[in-house]
């Protein structure tokens, strides 16, 4: 499978991440040699392995329904950029387009 | 519309809050309306380095809600991201459930309005198990550009229902959310409350026409920001219209537009455009990497369908069966929940009269729970209190009128039905006297006697009049005999 540039362009538009040419060039080269060597798996005959759901063989790992403390409010905010005194502040969002 | 016949083709995907006490992967409170960003921690609020562990309880009573949507059980089911970013979804993804999920193929079949005929089933897609986002809040307060973000809901527990594309018309889909909302809370998984948000419906529409050059569909439309069952069949009405006109104007047809999304606006009772809806592929789902599978083994969904309570479909064929109602009288003890069934229920048990007691359901009770916002629960009259309230109107001791007086009393006060009768001065009038009062009335009232004897049986009403003014506690009916009684017996030579 090729990678193409605007291939690179939608998924860093998804990844919210703004690439200059230069880079989003260079950034398809490095992404198309990284899906190359992934794709290698393809050559293992897998017909007979049971599809598996997670690495660890774990499964039913669950808790009880019983409250917990929760974060202090000053605690929660304190990190973010903007916030007022019960919320976060964000820039407005209208609908949003993706 | 135009000449090209039409049919409306609706799925629906619906979101309903579990009924937990923690959130789904931590356990932070997911009670309404605490004060904003209370009720986050580590976990919902995606820190690094923080790990979610599944709520035993939301997989419970997911799975009863899909046992009793009559879905397949898979024995496993897995947990998946889906990316995007939104401000208020603070991890930049969120869990849901991809490829395996808890379960799929079921359906629900709507009762026939007209309490006859069969059943319509709407098949379910699938039910799967996924997290909230938290509220955001456009704040044009003093000229803020801002967007307020609460947290407390992000992480909160929700099954998510989709069904197939089974439904045909506006009015059909309200249908049937009233028996999905009604199903849930029979099952007691959620409160099914769109107010506060735990009950949440998008809906998917399009039109196919028959054309002269063959069936063609319009493009698919979801429609979100509906808030009421009510908001769902305008909304779909008025997209049915809209979707008819486009397709007259710029003829385009399914695949032909990418699925748009659009938004129902309740005060002008349109659905404007929003975003184009993005691929699925765009959500890069991947398995969820700090969840485990869950497995379900078939034992345990035998278990939990043999625990399930009587359904609204089951108690709606009981009350006609065993109580003699008829399906509509039935229809309407049901979709007042559970409890009022039983009420009514307990009610019959301790001797009331099946019909008097629904009717009394329908009228007293229910005005009553609705003037005070009391539930049945919280009624201050036992179901024997009110059966043996109805079992003195049934053997003539008391009069509707004065019953219901009775009744109002009973709530007022908590009173029994002896001490409220008392306490209204009703006692019942002894025949002797009663026999006195209509003989005196007669004697007084000679032109109405004459009427009587002239065919006018009517004229009566008026002396039950004069007879309830002098004496509150007579029965209308027994002065209305006696009195017929005593002209037919002065007839007689």
């Amino acid at each position: 499978m090729s990678l193409t540039r605007q291939d690179v362009e939608k998924v860093s538009l998804l990844a919210r991440l703004q690439l200059p040419p230069a880079q989003l060039d260079a950034m398809t080269v490095h992404l198309a040699r990284i899906v190359a060597y992934v794709e290698q798996l393809q050559e293992l005959d897998t017909r007979d392995v049971p599809p598996l759901a997670h690495a660890l063989d774990l499964e039913n790992v669950l808790a009880d329904d019983t409250l917990a403390p929760s974060l202090d409010r000053e605690e929660a905010l304190r990190n973010a950029p903007k916030r007022d005194v019960e919320c976060y502040r964000v820039p407005a969002v209208l609908g949003g387009d993706f | 519309m135009s000449a090209a016949a039409f049919t409306t083709v609706i799925g629906l995907e619906v979101h309903v809050q579990l009924k937990t006490r923690t959130k789904l992967f931590c356990r932070c409170s997911t009670q309404f309306g605490a004060p904003p960003n209370t009720q986050t921690c580590e976990v919902c609020l995606g820190l690094p380095g923080s790990l979610p562990v599944m709520n035993r309880r939301a997989v419970e009573l997911a799975l009863r809600a899909a046992v009793a949507l009559h879905c397949d059980i898979p024995t496993l089911t897995k947990w998946d991201r889906k990316n995007y970013y939104y401000p208020d979804l603070p991890k930049g993804y969120q869990i849901s459930q991809y490829d395996l999920p808890l379960s799929r193929d079921g359906y629900l079949d709507l009762p026939d309005p007209q309490g006859a005929g069969t059943p319509r089933r709407v098949r379910i897609l699938r039910a799967h198990l996924e997290e909230d986002a938290g509220k955001s809040m456009h704040d044009e307060v003093a000229g803020h550009a801002d967007s307020r973000i609460d947290l407390n809901r992000a992480g909160t527990p929700l099954l998510e229902i989709v069904t197939q594309p089974d439904l045909r018309s506006p009015t059909e889909a309200r249908f049937f959310l009233n028996e999905l909302k009604l199903l849930l809370s029979y099952l007691d998984v959620s409160d099914c409350n769109m107010q506060e948000g735990s009950l949440r419906v998008d809906a998917n529409v399009n039109l196919h026409l028959d054309t002269p050059r063959g069936r063609v569909a319009t493009p698919i439309v979801e429609i979100k920001n509906m808030n009421s069952f009510r908001a769902v069949e305008r909304a779909l009405a008025y997209e049915a219209q809209r979707q008819g006109d486009e397709w007259r104007t710029t003829g385009r047809t399914l695949g032909e537009v990418p699925k748009q999304t659009r938004g129902w606006d309740d005060q002008a009772q349109v659905t404007r455009g929003q975003r184009h809806k993005e691929e699925s592929s765009d959500y890069r789902y991947f398995p969820e990497p700090d969840l485990v599978p869950v497995t379900v083994r078939p034992e345990e969904v035998a278990a939990v369908r043999a625990a399930l309570t009587a359904l609204p479909a089951t108690r709606r064929a009981q009350l006609v069966a065993h109580h003699g109602l008829d399906p509509y009288d039935a229809d309407v003890l049901v979709n007042q929940g559970p409890a009022l069934v039983d009420y009514f229920e307990q009610t019959v048990a301790c001797g009331a009269d099946a019909r008097r007691a629904s009717n009394w359901l329908q009228q007293d009770v229910l005005r009553t729970l609705n003037e005070r916002g009391l539930t049945i629960q919280q009624l201050p009259v036992p179901a024997a209190g009110l059966a043996e309230l109805l079992r003195s109107v049934a053997a003539g001791e008391l009069e509707t009128t004065r019953a219901r007086q009775v009744f109002q009393r009973m709530v007022e006060t908590g009173a029994t039905v002896a001490a409220a009768r008392q306490a209204l001065g009703i006692v019942q009038v002894a025949s002797e006297d009663l026999l006195e009062l209509c003989r005196t009335l007669l004697a007084e009232h000679p032109h109405i006697v004459r009427d009587v004897r002239g065919g006018k049986t009517q004229a009566l009403g008026a002396l039950i009049g004069k007879a309830r003014q002098r004496n509150p506690n007579v029965d209308p009916a027994r002065v209305k005999a006696i009195c017929s009684e005593l002209i037919a017996a002065a007839d007689t030579p």
